[in-house]
């Protein structure tokens, strides 16, 4: 049984089919890439998982609830947290204002101040930082708040939505090693990236995107080795 | 000493404004739109008390409860009914002219209700005026709990949306709706919850409108209304001591306009000066510059 599963799933933005019959899926404790050029439609389905979009049609089961029916803001206490695309911190409010944003579903004073600790462990940067608006923060630190926000919740699966974007080669590196981190400590992760090389890197599974539908899954590594595909994304 | 006198008046005057101002620049800062229907609100909430306390002889606190009661029902009906349908869909000017329907609305139910007639307003400060300097300086009943009372609004907001949770969810929606979505924020919720205290706010201001210049008409809130929102600008729109500082200054410029310059004219004195601020400083006096994306 599949911890997340996307059915036939179609988008349209007015008249425009953005996303055409996709299914996939997620296993708990798998790095799943969602890989493609731009405009492919990656991040809409991430928008549509989280319910920040609606579908015209279509299911998405998480732990076998249809995430369709349920508000976007309901969907973090399930166990689903999202790094949004261009990390969208809230900029006038502290680092750990951010931070404790993204625990506003939970309740638990200690289980919360537990969990700040374990993100100030594998972020030290924002600890150092804690009362700094983040809008003062960089890019890359910046993106490590949205991780640690989406984090602070203590999800199961954490989707994340081109965490690569603007930074650095260095500090894309340093992003991936913690995304493979925190897959190994026990979260489920759905990677949306450009960077189709690094996103298969860490990768188990992988599905490619074009224009709206999927044209290829399998293996990371297998589609790393495809010719297309190392043609198409691979820019070799 | 009568500089002194205008400009307690004007601070008095000014502190009203501020707190409707509040309710604006709340609202805007929130849910991105300007609520033209509050300045109606506040011409409700003073007809209330006026009911509540000569026809069935109710007591001040009392009414003052109630009228902020039936405001904040107002206010939240007026957004759910209104404005949230529109929100998303379309233009802004959609939710924008709709409010200006509101407005529009409000005034003519009261005008079936209560009729065009001027209502006298007994004030509900029961203090006698405060003299100083020999006498020279009055300060009446109602100046002091219009500034004690936008003084402990202010503090008290801002501790409301720095230290609690649905104060920092306010924040959250204010800088990013998809973003307060993503960690779990009801957005529709927060907005309604700013009407709510918007509108709560907005019947204070009308009583301590109403106790400071006692006539009461279906049109009361229209002009305090228009010019709180000037003041919200002039401050900066979106900030909350900006709303304060813009309610305040307003005030002390539209006393000191009046008694100085023409009483006639204060009005227009009142909206140059909003001109020339905006020419100088296009955010208000505590407005953020846009930020841009990099």
């Amino acid at each position: 049984m599949a911890m997340l599963e996307v059915k036939d799933l179609n988008v349209y933005y007015g008249m425009i089919h953005a996303i055409k019959d996709v299914s996939f899926e997620v296993n708990e404790g798998e790095i799943i890439a969602l890989i493609g050029a731009n405009g492919a439609g990656k991040t809409t389905i991430l928008h549509t998982i989280s319910g920040l979009i609606a579908p015209k049609t279509g299911h998405i089961l998480f732990e076998n609830k249809d995430l369709t029916k349920i508000p976007a803001h309901k969907v973090v206490s399930l166990g689903m947290a999202q790094v949004p695309e261009g990390r969208r911190v809230f900029s006038q409010m502290s680092v750990l204002q951010n931070l404790k944003m993204g625990a506003y579903t939970r309740d638990d004073k200690s289980e919360i101040e537990a969990t700040l600790e374990m993100v100030y462990k594998r972020f030290p940067r924002l600890e150092e930082r804690k009362n700094q608006p983040a809008g003062t923060l960089s890019g890359g630190e910046q993106q490590m708040l949205a991780m640690g926000r989406a984090l602070m919740s203590h999800p199961k699966i954490i989707l994340m939505d081109e965490p690569s974007m603007g930074l650095s080669p260095i500090l894309v590196n340093e992003i991936f090693d913690i995304i493979r981190s925190v897959n190994e400590s026990g979260t489920t992760v759905l990677l949306v990236e450009q960077n189709a090389k690094k996103a298969l890197m860490i990768a188990d599974r992988a599905y490619v995107l074009e224009t709206g539908h999927i044209a290829s899954s399998g293996d990371a590594k297998e589609l790393m080795n495809d010719d297309s595909i190392r043609k198409a994304y691979l820019g070799e | 000493m009568t500089f002194l006198n205008y400009l307690i008046s004007g601070i008095s005057l000014g502190s009203v404004y501020a707190i409707i101002a509040l309710g604006y620049t709340m609202v805007y800062g929130i849910a991105k739109m300007l609520n033209f229907a509050h300045g109606d609100v506040i011409m409700v909430g003073a007809y209330t008390v006026f009911v509540a306390m000569s026809s069935s002889g109710l007591p001040a606190l009392p009414a003052i409860l109630l009228s902020m009661v039936v405001c904040t029902v107002l206010g939240v009906v007026i957004e759910r009914v209104a404005y949230r349908p529109l929100r998303g869909a379309g233009s802004p000017l959609a939710v924008l002219i709709t409010a200006i329907g509101v407005s529009y609305l409000l005034q003519n139910l009261a005008l079936l209700i209560f009729g065009s007639n001027t209502k006298s307003f007994s004030t509900v400060v029961p203090l006698s005026p405060l003299k100083l300097a020999d006498g020279r300086i009055t300060i009446s009943g109602e100046t002091i709990v219009t500034i004690l009372a936008s003084i402990v609004i202010v503090v008290g907001l801002s501790l409301f949306i720095n230290r609690t949770r649905p104060g920092q969810a306010m924040l959250a929606v204010s800088e990013d709706q998809g973003a307060a979505k993503l960690m779990g924020i009801n957005v529709n919720g927060t907005i309604a919850l700013t009407f709510a205290i918007g509108s709560s706010l907005a019947a204070i201001a009308g009583v301590l409108l109403c106790s400071a210049y006692p006539s009461l008409t279906p049109y009361t809130g229209s002009m305090p209304g228009i010019k709180a929102f000037v003041a919200a600008v002039f401050g900066g729109i979106g900030s909350i001591p900006g709303a304060m500082i813009g309610g305040i200054l307003l005030g002390i410029i539209e006393i000191f306009g009046k008694a100085y310059i023409s009483s006639q004219m204060a009005d227009a004195i009142v909206f140059a000066v909003l001109i020339v601020v905006l020419l100088v400083k296009p955010t208000g006096i505590l407005g953020k510059p846009i930020r841009e994306k990099v």
